[in-house]
């Protein structure tokens, strides 16, 4: 691109030159001057910290007379917990580097009240290397400090209100699954539950075992749409219902159609899959298991002479339709055989619940 | 030689020190677990609760390297910590020499360590202040690098490198610690080393840690601070050349 020739014209005339003595004269910058009266304190020590020279602008700033300083330690002007840290870590520090650079610190004035400053130090050695002395810089930190410590504060109560959105995310997490599995007698079942994401929000995944008559018991496994506490409402709302109507109706379609209606009439946005599988243990001992799914990866089975397969025939999930398209279907539970109902959710660590024969 | 660095540095804080006796001996220091170029994730909070988790490190090192007829040589809270391996496995240990000891910093009735609780408070403050700008971003660098500790040397202070959290805590365990009781049941030879003017260690608790060690010499150096193998490593070098 073309650089318009118009641009140089309009560049503002170079300055006339400038007169150093002149411009010094002006200034009053003698070294003195420059020294005394910089925008920052000036601090100069023997190697052990006592002081030996200092600027006005220090001075100024803690209250004191030069006379009161030179001959003190530096340390005497640190408050103790400053004192600490200047000798085990910034003194160490010192030596072995040459250099410290932006020590936070508060110098304590002549009054008692502190100056909150920043430090920068460089090490002076004669030619053998051996030290000579420290010249110091030092800079007013004021509202620096009252900003970093409102950081502090800031970050402090993040760190606990997280902490307690976790505690608050493992509690209701675990609300929503059963604390102990019933006892079956001649089956057994064993489930395994581990919520996805990093702990500090609440899962909408969620499985129930339970008893509905003498022979009869329900296993339930399903996973509300969304996280968070909307979820676990959502899925506590599940839970209860699957409960009341898997006393009222046994069929397992006809309770997924409740259920199913529950949601709609509550107009839960969320929708939620789920398998359904009624165990029934009939009058020979043997168990029956009836499936019926919606929207919900199906339940496998598998033994070691015959491989998986898949138990059940998919269905609509529910909460969205008000007539879902659901099917049953039953098979016997042979020894050696387990079926599994499971979510596994892709792409998150592994996370499902295993129940087997 | 077994050299133990104190709270706040690591163990460069021996590299003037420690030569002079490489040619006789067989030099070994280390960095306690949060300092330096250590594992930070072999930290564990309850381990290194008490100095005793200190301790049992000190002594896991003496075993792993098989050490024995061990100089401990331990700075600032490190010569306690050196005290509590030497009661538990005295036979391991030739001698103690303590520089800059103190079995206690808060000064209690007639006891005077020197700070009071509300200083050891305000340190913590201190180390927040000081921690702040480098904590959060530069943490995980070393974190995430526990074996490669070079990688980190960018840091603004690259020597007495410390995490934050780490020395926050390691600050409250040594600073309220109270060790006295410990000195009496020590049976190794020791030598204590103590400053002029040491805000941290000052003369009086260098007077009664020689006093409550059974069989201690106590030598008093020119050099002042709290940190002589530093400030003044000849006269250090010196004193626990004559000792040994």
């Amino acid at each position: 691109m073309d650089v318009p020739v118009a641009f140089a014209a309009e560049l503002p005339p170079a300055p006339p030159p400038v007169d150093p003595a002149g411009l010094a004269g002006v200034l009053q910058d003698s070294a003195e001057d420059l020294f005394d009266n910089a925008p920052c304190g000036y601090l100069s020590t023997l190697p052990d910290g006592t002081i030996v020279k200092v600027n006005q602008t220090l001075l100024t700033w803690l209250g004191y007379g030069r006379a009161e300083l030179v001959g003190r330690r530096l340390s005497s002007l640190l408050g103790a917990g400053d004192r600490i840290y200047y000798e085990t870590h910034y003194a160490p520090l010192l030596r072995m580097q040459g250099t410290v650079r932006e020590i936070a610190v508060d110098l304590v004035r002549a009054d008692g009240t502190r100056l909150p400053a920043l430090l920068n130090s460089v090490l002076r050695a004669d030619p053998a290397g051996a030290p000579v002395a420290v010249r110091m810089t030092i800079f007013d930190a004021t509202d620096r400090r009252a900003y970093e410590r409102e950081l502090l504060r800031a970050r402090r109560q993040a760190e606990e209100s997280e902490a307690r959105a976790r505690e608050l995310a493992r509690i209701l997490q675990q609300s929503l699954i059963p604390p102990a599995l019933p006892e079956i007698p001649g089956l057994d079942i064993a489930a395994r539950y581990r919520p996805a994401g990093n702990g500090d929000e609440v899962g909408g995944d969620f499985y129930d075992v339970f008893q509905t008559g003498r022979d009869d018991w329900v296993i339930v496994v399903g996973d509300v749409r969304g996280k968070g506490a909307a979820a676990a409402a959502v899925t506590a709302l599940i839970r209860h219902t699957v409960r009341a109507a898997a006393i009222r109706v046994r069929r397992p379609k006809l309770v997924l159609v409740q259920l199913n209606q529950e949601l709609l009439r509550q107009r839960e946005e969320r929708f939620c899959t789920l398998v359904y599988a009624r165990v029934r243990r009939d009058r020979q001992g043997r168990f029956r298991l009836t499936v019926a799914a919606a929207g919900h990866p199906l339940p496998l089975r598998y033994s070691t002479r015959r491989g998986l397969d898949v138990l059940g025939r998919p269905g609509t999930l529910l909460g969205v339709l008000p007539a879902p398209r659901l099917q049953e279907s039953s098979t016997y539970l042979d020894p050696g055989r387990r079926p599994v109902l499971h979510r596994r959710r892709h792409r998150s660590p592994p996370q499902r619940r295993v129940l087997r024969r | 030689m077994l050299f133990a660095h104190g709270f706040g540095c690591d163990q460069q804080m021996w590299r003037f020190v420690a030569p002079a006796f490489a040619d006789r001996y067989r030099i070994v220091s280390f960095d306690h677990v949060g300092a330096g170029g250590s594992d930070l994730t072999a930290y564990d909070p309850a381990r290194y609760s008490t100095l005793d988790g200190y301790a049992d490190d000190v002594l896991a090192i003496c075993r792993e390297l098989e050490l024995t007829g061990v100089v401990f040589v331990g700075h600032s809270v490190s010569a306690m910590i050196g005290v509590l391996a030497a009661i538990r496995e005295p036979d391991r240990f030739a001698a103690l020499v303590l520089i800059g000891p103190s079995p206690r910093y808060i000064d209690d009735r007639e006891y005077v360590g020197g700070f009071s609780a509300a200083d050891i408070d305000e340190l913590l403050e201190s180390l927040d202040s000081n921690y702040l700008g480098w904590s959060s971003a530069m943490a995980p660098v070393i974190m995430g690098n526990p074996d490669r500790p070079e990688l980190s040397t960018e840091l603004t202070n690259s020597f007495c490198r410390t995490d934050p959290e780490i020395a926050k805590r390691f600050a409250r365990v040594t600073f309220l610690s109270d060790n006295r009781a410990d000195l009496a049941k020590v049976s190794v030879r020791s030598l204590v080393l103590q400053c002029s003017e040491d805000v941290i260690a000052p003369p009086s608790v260098g007077a009664y840690v020689h006093r409550e060690l059974p069989d201690s010499e106590l030598v008093r150096l020119a050099a002042t601070g709290h940190c002589p193998n530093l400030s003044a490593p000849a006269e250090t070098a010196a004193a626990i050349e004559a000792f040994l």
